[in-house]
């Protein structure tokens, strides 16, 4: 019951020579009768920032459930650095190197900020389930939750119960311990829903500085910032990926600005 | 902890939660273990003696169910199975001992009951703990009932309807002292103070843990904890196991003080509704909280069953207003009202407090004239008429005292409710200033504690 070193997760870090960070194949969902995600395949090198976007009930919050192991896919494959994960329970997933956030506030209410924090570093550091430690103890663990606390601009609210914050810092904190154990793949969903703009941009500052170098699929409405966050951005319509390709690229494709981006450009430019 | 820290300069430890040792840890540990040692020179009576026991090893049973309902959010309805279960290992192992056909010296029974109950949890919990929330809770329920009755159907283990006796005296006296044989009862306690103390410190210690931690996030937000790594599965079973284990201690000190064990009454659903309870009633959300329940649960089912027979109604009165007007429990109550004081603002309470205990007195006066008339009426009419309560003379066939109880009752409680609505309005307004306080500190110090988390 004491301290297990975790071998590194599998999807940190440059994957050389044509890997994927994440991929996946003809993924299907299906409930009852209703398909919901019908034959995803997205491929996405390590250190790529990507958005998912597409209108209300696309399925993009399937997808993101599916690939974290929270649903099960119907049929189809994802693999997380080469290896199949689909079908995995949600820690199984966490542990092999994926994190995520969720589109409503999804933290631990009743713990301080500090302990949030302390919570998601715990499994990666290996204290795993051992009761014979302190954690006040627990250097390690308490260094890195002290600079996540930084990171994520929340050092002055270290004692503060999460629910006693504001959104914007609910949010930040989401975001933390997300990124706590050190994935290297993250995926945020919706991350500045319900913000102002001027925190959505600061917001959105904070999640390009505290993803350097990790894969990031994030779910995102508001344009100006998916094309000034993201290397590629991947348009889910209907449950089908139609595109997948460079800002740039996706903008001029007639077939997304057909289906979807017209009209989301102008719900953007009308003050959303 | 309610001085703002100026700035960050504190010590390392502090700011990571509970620090092993500091000078109060020091100090409330010291206290409570000299409580513990002069109790029993204070309260000298045999009756007081005889509390003092039950209470030892009941602060170990409320403090391993609290692990469970208070830190995991498991509401547990079986956990009499696991001290049960622990007991008749422990009374087994004694007779065995005593036989000369096991080296067990009596000092030690304690740990054969937790590893008795640490046995069964894992055996139990293993279906249980797949399961959270209402199935959960139902899954113990089930259980506790099984074991209960399957307990009655092998008497040759459990000793059917008379149950199984023995006798603590045995082998050789302890540390080789003539005299400590743990038969008279002041020894007995002592040995159940000394497992009091030691189990207690162990499961607060359990508190600062890594799994302790997790436990409280699992209780918190289930879902969140499977996608930061942890099996919530994993994490409620390891937790009820050692939650048995201490059940199980608290089984086989049970086992020493009574020298018998009954499966009619130590395994059954009454049984774990009484350590919920007890449990509840002291306070759930602190640590502290079950022990306050384990004195309560001694004085009522000893103090309050002598006074009157209608004690399991007043029970239960008592339950539903604290689940309706401080669901926190006593615990909650002393805290809550502690950090007003520590906020300057318990000033207007003293007399509001008088006025609620006045008036809530007279009120009880009246329901409980009522309530003892009633059973006079009912159980005792062979005695007369005549009823004897809180000193007074009731004639239970002369309408003036039902009349005059009615309106004690009647103009008592009408006085209370105008006192509660001002107490609610004061405490409100009181909450108010300190959250305001609060955020102004906050602001100010860019304070990291302000007496924020618990």
């Amino acid at each position: 019951m004491s301290r297990v070193p975790n071998p590194a997760p599998a999807a940190v870090g440059d994957i050389a020579g044509g890997a994927w960070a994440l991929e996946l194949k003809d993924l299907r969902k299906n409930f009852g009768k209703t398909e919901i995600i019908r034959g995803v395949d997205l491929a996405v090198r390590a250190g790529e920032r990507i958005a998912v976007i597409g209108p209300n009930g696309a399925g993009k919050s399937t997808l993101f459930n599916l690939i974290s192991g929270r649903l099960a896919p119907t049929s189809g494959e994802v693999r997380l650095a080469g290896r199949r994960i689909d079908g995995l329970r949600p820690y199984e997933i966490n542990r092999l190197g994926l994190s995520r956030s969720f589109q409503i506030t999804n933290i631990f209410p009743k713990l301080s900020v500090f302990e949030n924090l302390r919570c998601g570093v715990l499994w990666s550091l290996g204290y795993r389930y051992t009761f014979l430690r302190f954690l006040s103890r627990l250097d390690d663990a308490n260094a890195r939750a002290e600079e996540l606390m930084r990171q994520v601009g929340l050092e002055p609210k270290h004692d503060v119960l999460a629910m006693n914050l504001t959104y914007a810092e609910q949010r930040a904190l989401e975001i933390g311990v997300t990124i706590a154990g050190g994935a290297g793949v993250i995926l945020l969903d919706e991350p500045t829903a319900g913000m102002s703009k001027t925190e959505t941009a600061h917001f959105i500052a904070l999640i390009k500085e505290v993803t350097v170098g990790r894969t990031l699929l994030t779910v995102e409405h508001d344009m100006g910032v998916v094309f000034g966050l993201a290397d590629k951005i991947a348009v889910v319509v209907y449950g089908e990926v139609i595109a997948f390709d460079t800002p740039a690229a996706v903008r001029a494709n007639p077939r997304v600005q057909e289906a979807y981006l017209g009209s989301a450009v102008a719900d953007a430019q009308g003050g959303h | 902890m309610n001085t703002l820290a100026s700035g960050t300069a504190r010590p390392t430890g502090y700011r990571y939660g509970v620090k092993p040792f500091n000078a109060t840890r020091v100090l409330t540990w010291g206290l409570f273990a000299l409580a513990l040692a002069v109790a029993p020179l204070v309260f000298r009576s045999s009756l007081a003696l005889t509390m003092l026991s039950q209470i030892g090893y009941l602060i170990i049973i409320c403090l391993s169910y609290n692990m469970l309902l208070g830190q995991g959010g498991m509401l547990s309805f079986g956990h009499a199975v696991y001290t049960g279960l622990g007991s008749f290992i422990a009374i087994h192992t004694m007779n065995l001992a005593a036989k000369g056909s096991l080296p067990v010296p009596l000092v030690l029974i304690p740990l054969v009951g937790g590893l008795g109950g640490m046995f069964f949890a894992i055996l139990f919990g293993y279906v249980s703990t797949k399961k959270s929330g209402t199935t959960f809770a139902m899954i113990t329920l089930g259980l506790g009932e099984l074991v209960a009755s399957m307990a009655l159907m092998f008497p040759t283990f459990f000793g059917g309807e008379g149950g199984i006796t023995t006798n603590r005296v045995y082998g050789t006296p302890f540390l080789g002292i003539p005299s400590l044989t743990f038969g008279p009862q002041i020894q007995v306690y002592y040995l159940i103070a000394a497992y009091c103390f030691v189990c207690t410190a162990l499961m607060y210690a359990f508190t600062a843990t890594p799994l302790g931690r997790m436990l409280n996030a699992v209780r918190d937000n289930p879902e969140r904890v499977e996608f930061i790594g942890y099996n919530t599965q994993r994490v409620r079973y390891t937790a009820f196991i050692i939650a048995g284990f201490f059940a199980g201690i608290g089984g086989g000190l049970a086992t020493i003080n009574f020298e018998i064990v009954n499966a009619a009454d130590s395994l059954n659903g009454i049984r774990s509704g009484g350590y919920l309870l007890f449990t509840f009633l002291g306070g759930a959300t602190y640590f502290f909280g079950p022990i306050i329940g384990a004195v309560l649960l001694v004085f009522a089912s000893i103090l309050l069953s002598e006074l009157t027979k209608a004690w399991l109604l007043y029970l239960g009165l008592i339950f539903l207003f604290m689940v309706m007007f401080a669901p926190g429990g006593v615990a909650s109550l002393i805290m809550t009202n502690l950090r007003v004081a520590r906020f300057g603002r318990f000033g207007p309470f003293w007399a509001l407090y008088a006025g609620l205990a006045v008036t809530g007195a007279l009120t009880a006066a009246g329901a409980a004239a009522l309530v003892e008339m009633i059973y006079h009426r009912q159980l005792n009419a062979a005695l007369g008429p005549e009823l004897h309560f809180l000193g007074l003379s009731l004639d239970t066939s002369s309408a003036t005292s039902w009349v005059l109880a009615a309106a004690l009752l009647a103009v008592g409680g009408f006085l209370l409710e105008q006192v509660r609505r001002r107490f609610v309005r004061a405490w409100g307004h009181a909450q108010e200033q300190i959250e305001a306080e609060i955020q102004r500190r906050l602001r100010h110090r860019g304070g990291a504690d302000a007496g924020v988390a618990p």
